[in-house]
């Protein structure tokens, strides 16, 4: 093990390495630049034996990877914003297929008005397609993430497509101490990809095919059952991991202080840490507050949402998302997750950080404020509610 | 936890010396973290830069932007403005690369050290300095961040630079 001072994305690039993919495919869009330019350098001097594909966009970049997985290779690729949405067409065809890729994408805004800053608009309009979608919360979960991904995703109960995602320049591009651990570590924890889902000519058979009314169908079901799956396989993966590399994951989501918490403010990715310091602070002011980060968003952790709020007297969700003429994604996921529970308490939701716009620690500390005494239900950051007329308060 | 905030122009290098100061911080040294990074967005040569270093003895939540730094450290005179003050902690100082000096300010000649070593730009002379007026980092350490971060052949010139600029101000 070494410790290196690394970016989000050299960090990842670093994790991809020990994974050691046999094809990567990939065009560089900004933030995430830098973990192709990295993996391609490693391949250059062969500290990675991977074949290097440069396609000419992002809907040939995750075609590439579908081909290359189709014949039993490991395959990555990365991508963020515009090239996460141009690709949008072949990220069904990799879920529908069955194909356990990886891919990074580095959280960004969408146009228009076009912006390279981070938010998480790309990824969380995705979220129906198939894909396992988790989000890091700092550069060494990003470096674990690139490893247990595969696991996860190569699982043949699972053998579902990964999307790891990292907040755009926040997390891609701020540096910090990382552990990168052993080959002969990542080695144990990461067999080679085998899989009877590959073109084989001693065993013939046909693949990505097209099924009528009749067999559609249970194509879907048998998809959803995987993803399902994939919520044991988490749990399994993360306990290896922590035997072999000594880091423990908390699975499907991450909770601080909930247990006796009166407010909790749930959200997803590299604003937690934030979050979790804002909470310490108002406990030290008697106020109960407390923090739930969800690290999987596909498969979504119904029951562990509704387990960690349950005792609460009110919550918020704060995320870099809004489904314009409603609200925010995830939001509209946490109260599904309450409403099955039968969790009956007052939540708001708070827009913040599109197009990069910084949340700072005075803006949670007021979540916490309006979570305590009710707001809209839909407030924007420094601007209000949205003014849809509805208040829980 | 102590902040430093660093401003150039683009191709000066602040960021480098934002990176090299959280690696030398951490360097060996398992009880400290650090963050750095740059002001976020496209780059462009000559047009001002910002970043930022973060250092704790507990891991560095707070990924925001500084709002008031313990050091600002200016690249190049021109980025000064007395504006700047108000972006100090109580208790921190603004260091500026100047040839002439900048009241309410620590203004250190850094092209002199620079071009002893025959470097194009301040930033590991301007680390140095930092280094000399606080004691965030050893010698020791900001030589093994140079040694450990920077291409080799410019490693020398610059551990050379950084020494210089420690003993020009503990003079």
């Amino acid at each position: 093990m070494s410790k290196r001072f690394l970016s989000g994305n050299e960090a990842f690039a670093e994790g991809i390495r020990l994974a050691k993919p046999d094809v990567i495919s990939a065009y560089p869009i900004t933030p995430q630049t830098i973990v192709v330019e990295r993996l391609s350098e490693m391949v250059e001097d062969g500290s990675l034996k991977s074949e290097f594909i440069h396609v000419e966009s992002e809907h040939s970049a995750l075609s590439c990877a579908i081909g290359a997985s189709a014949s039993g290779a490991r395959a990555f690729t990365a991508t963020s914003s515009q090239g996460l949405l141009y690709m949008a067409e072949c990220l069904y065809y990799a879920s529908g297929g069955r194909f356990p890729i990886v891919m990074m994408n580095a959280d960004r805004s969408t146009a228009l008005p076009w912006n390279i800053y981070g938010d998480q608009r790309d990824s969380l309009s995705q979220l129906d397609s198939g894909w396992i979608q988790v989000y890091a919360e700092n550069a060494q979960e990003a470096l674990d993430l690139a490893l247990m991904s595969w696991r996860i995703a190569e699982d043949s109960r699972v053998s579902t497509p990964v999307m790891v995602n990292l907040d755009g320049f926040v997390l891609t591009h701020t540096y910090e101490t990382v552990e990168i651990p052993e080959q002969a570590q990542a080695d144990r924890f990461l067999p080679p990809y085998v899989t009877g889902n590959r073109i084989d000519f001693d065993d013939p058979k046909n693949m990505a095919f097209s099924a009528g009314p009749d067999t559609n169908f249970i194509f879907k079901y048998k998809a959803h059952r995987g993803m399902l799956a994939a919520k044991e396989v988490v749990t399994e993966t993360e306990d290896a991991f922590a035997e072999i590399f000594g880091r423990r994951y908390s699975g499907l989501l991450d909770s601080y202080r909930t247990e006796d918490a009166d407010y909790i403010l749930v959200t997803l990715g590299s604003i937690a840490g934030l979050c979790r310091e804002t909470a310490d602070r108002l406990r030290e002011q008697g106020i109960r507050a407390g923090v739930v980060r969800i690290r999987y968003m596909r498969p979504f952790p119904n029951a562990e949402i509704a387990a960690a709020l349950q005792n609460a007297k009110a919550f918020g969700v704060l995320e870099k998302d809004i489904s314009f003429g409603n609200e925010g994604t995830v939001y509209t996921n946490v109260n599904s997750a309450l409403q099955k529970a039968g969790v009956r308490i007052p939540g708001y939701n708070f827009i913040g950080g599109l197009g990069g716009r910084n949340i700072s620690a005075g803006d949670i500390a007021q979540m916490f404020a309006d979570i305590q005494d009710g707001t809209e239900h839909v407030n924007f950051i420094g601007i209000g509610g949205d003014g849809n007329g509805e208040s829980n308060g | 936890m102590k902040e430093i905030l660093w401003l150039g122009r683009g191709g000066q290098g602040a960021f480098t010396a934002a990176k090299l100061f959280g690696a030398a911080y951490t360097a060996n040294d398992d009880a400290h973290y650090a963050l750095s990074f740059p002001s976020f967005g496209p780059e462009r040569r000559g047009a001002p830069v910002r970043a930022f270093t973060k250092l704790d003895e507990k891991p560095v939540l707070d990924r925001s932007q500084t709002e008031k730094a313990d050091f600002i450290v200016v690249l190049d005179d021109t980025l000064y403005a007395p504006a700047l003050q108000a972006q100090l902690k109580e208790g921190g100082r603004i260091i500026v690369n100047s040839k002439t000096p900048i009241p309410d300010t620590f203004t250190f000649d850094g092209e002199a050290v620079a071009a002893e070593y025959h470097l194009p730009t301040v930033n590991t002379v301007m680390l140095g300095i930092v280094s000399a007026l606080s004691d965030y980092i050893t010698e020791e350490q900001a030589v093994s961040a140079i040694e450990g971060y920077m291409p080799q052949k410019i490693q020398a010139r610059n551990t050379g630079a950084v020494k210089l600029a420690r003993e020009a101000v503990q003079k």
